[in-house]
């Protein structure tokens, strides 16, 4: 990829291992700022793995671990050192399932923001307001604020979890597959989202659906059995891949 | 193949007549429990029966300070088997995993569930009865919590493994500590199978005699002292009943159809939450 594009995150030689198998191999690369990253392959191929390091999300299962780097803004949030509390509070994530906390559509959004910032009752009101307006779902939730955040449709709850996320201001908004559990109206709203939402963050997106990494991403990094084989700007990986795994994948030769 | 076809049919009959008498010949006698327990109980059923205390043999009176006297210990016992129970589960659920302390725990935690009531009363007279050098209600909702720890143990475990991990994640994900995400987030997705466990420890502790004779034994006489003996439930029905006084053999007829209803109340209740639960899964 072009090296004059400032990367918001830099992974240098990263391997992870689940135990005694190494699902990561060697990579190496450049999540550019403000861009839509996506990462396809087939299944198990380590492009959740590869996320999932991003905010050290896999240290909540004893056994896995990571060696190599991962800056943020130049940062290793790999170091032992590294505050983990900020580093969440700065990348946030939206899993595969909506993920709504047993308690109201506002408390929903205003657990993140309570775990950093005490702010007097009109201010939370607006950070809601505010969180669900960028995530798309003010206008449909605004007269049921009190109402359980699991009475929502799955559409709008990850949405919700999306305006969640949102609410403790992230710079980095890592989504696992977020669409894959919708119908294609949840999906193409969440779609839109991704687009609007680029302006303001940097996003990382795993994703079975090609014609989704194709449809939302600047650039796409394929991965198949723990590397990343090819890793360029989306439109040359879809119309013209350099190497020939990545060209069956794309084809539908296997995955 | 008609022949075959016959031999199917009549396995099936046989097979499910054999499991109808089966289910009919169990709910016989429960229903004969409840029944004998019912028409003998009600009879005894008045005002007198909560208000007035227990009465010298021959005498008209009540169960008032052996109701109270439940309540009381009762009650205890689940202020401190509910917290040290939650919070033993949680362990078990939320940080001990698969380690070998939490497998430990799990092991004698499982032989508790089903250690004889009597055993745990006998060990509450040992440590409590003889150290204060008499029976006291104190140790009678002590030895009670003991009993209903494990049930609350285990229920507590298992609905907290019910919570989707994902849901962990994404509390976790947004940068809260673990405790914040245990108590914000995973206990209220497990609130009504705990509440569950609870109310269903509550119930089995209702009832019990043995522990109760060797700690709390009992009282004539109104008491709420905790460092006295003071009268229950199930001790006034057990020397009642095998008394030779037709008035207290009534007596221990009502306070049996009493535990009942309580019993059959906090079980409706619990399985009102059960099915929370499932919906909410």
């Amino acid at each position: 990829m072009a090296n004059d594009i400032h990367g918001k995150i830099q992974v240098r030689d990263l391997n992870f291992y689940y135990g005694k198998y190494q699902a990561l191999k060697n990579i190496s690369l450049d999540v550019a700022t403000n861009m839509v990253t996506a990462f396809i392959g087939p299944s198990g191929c380590g492009k959740s793995t590869l996320l999932r390091t991003f905010n050290r999300m896999y240290e909540l299962y004893p056994g896995q671990r990571a060696t190599g780097e991962i800056l943020l803004d130049g940062e290793n949030v790999l170091a032992p050192g590294a505050d983990l509390f900020r580093l969440r509070a700065r990348v946030g994530m939206v899993f595969q399932k909506p993920t709504p906390f047993p308690m109201s559509i506002y408390e929903n959004i205003a657990f993140g923001v309570r775990l950093y910032e005490k702010l007097p009752r009109s201010e939370m009101d607006d950070r809601v307001e505010w969180a669900l307006t960028q995530a798309a779902l003010w206008g449909e939730v605004k007269d049921k604020l009190r109402q359980s955040g699991m009475s929502l449709s799955g559409g709008q709850q990850q949405r919700l979890c999306i305006a969640r996320a949102i609410a403790v201001k992230p710079e980095v908004m890592l989504l696992d597959e977020p669409a894959s559990a919708l119908d294609p109206i949840s999906t193409l709203k969440i779609e839109e989202l991704i687009y609007e939402l680029k302006k303001n963050y940097t996003i990382v997106i795993v994703t079975h659906n090609m014609q989704q990494a194709a449809r939302v991403s600047d650039f796409t990094a394929f991965m198949y059995l723990g590397e990343a084989v090819e890793f360029g700007d989306t439109n040359t990986i879809f119309t013209n891949p350099s190497k020939k795994q990545t060209e069956d994948y794309i084809t539908g030769r296997y995955g | 193949m008609d022949l075959r076809y016959l031999r199917r049919r009549t396995v099936n009959i046989v097979n499910l007549t054999g499991s109808l008498l089966a289910t009919v010949f169990g709910l016989f006698w429960l229903f004969w429990i409840l029944w004998t327990t019912l028409s003998y109980g009600v009879s005894a059923f008045d005002w007198n029966l909560f208000h007035q205390n227990t009465p010298a043999p021959g005498a008209a009176g009540g169960l008032a300070n052996a109701i109270v006297g439940s309540l009381i210990m009762v009650g205890l016992a689940t202020v401190i088997g509910t917290p040290v129970g939650i919070l033993a589960g949680t362990y078990l659920a939320e940080y001990g995993g698969r380690t070998w302390v939490a497998g430990t725990i799990r092991f004698i935690n499982d032989i508790l569930l089903s250690a004889p009531s009597i055993i745990i009363g006998l060990f509450v007279y040992e440590m409590v009865v003889i150290r204060m050098g008499h029976f006291s209600a104190l140790a009678g909702a002590i030895a009670l919590a003991i009993i209903m720890l494990p049930v609350v143990i285990r229920t507590t475990e298992e609905m907290l493994r019910l919570v989707p991990n994902p849901l962990r994640e994404a509390a976790l994900a947004l940068g809260a500590p673990r405790w914040k995400m245990i108590s914000l987030v995973a206990y209220r997705a497990a609130l009504s199978g705990i509440l569950t466990g609870v109310l269903l420890a509550v119930a089995r502790i209702a009832g019990e005699t043995a522990p109760l004779l060797f700690t709390a034994l009992n009282n004539q006489f109104w008491s709420t002292d905790l460092m006295q003996p003071m009268a229950n439930l199930p001790v006034v029905i057990f020397q009642f009943a095998m008394s030779p006084y037709p008035e207290w053999h009534t007596l221990a007829w009502a306070g049996s159809l009493l535990i009942t209803l309580s019993v059959l109340a906090l079980s409706i209740l619990a399985r009102t939450l059960l099915r929370k639960v499932r919906l909410e899964h």
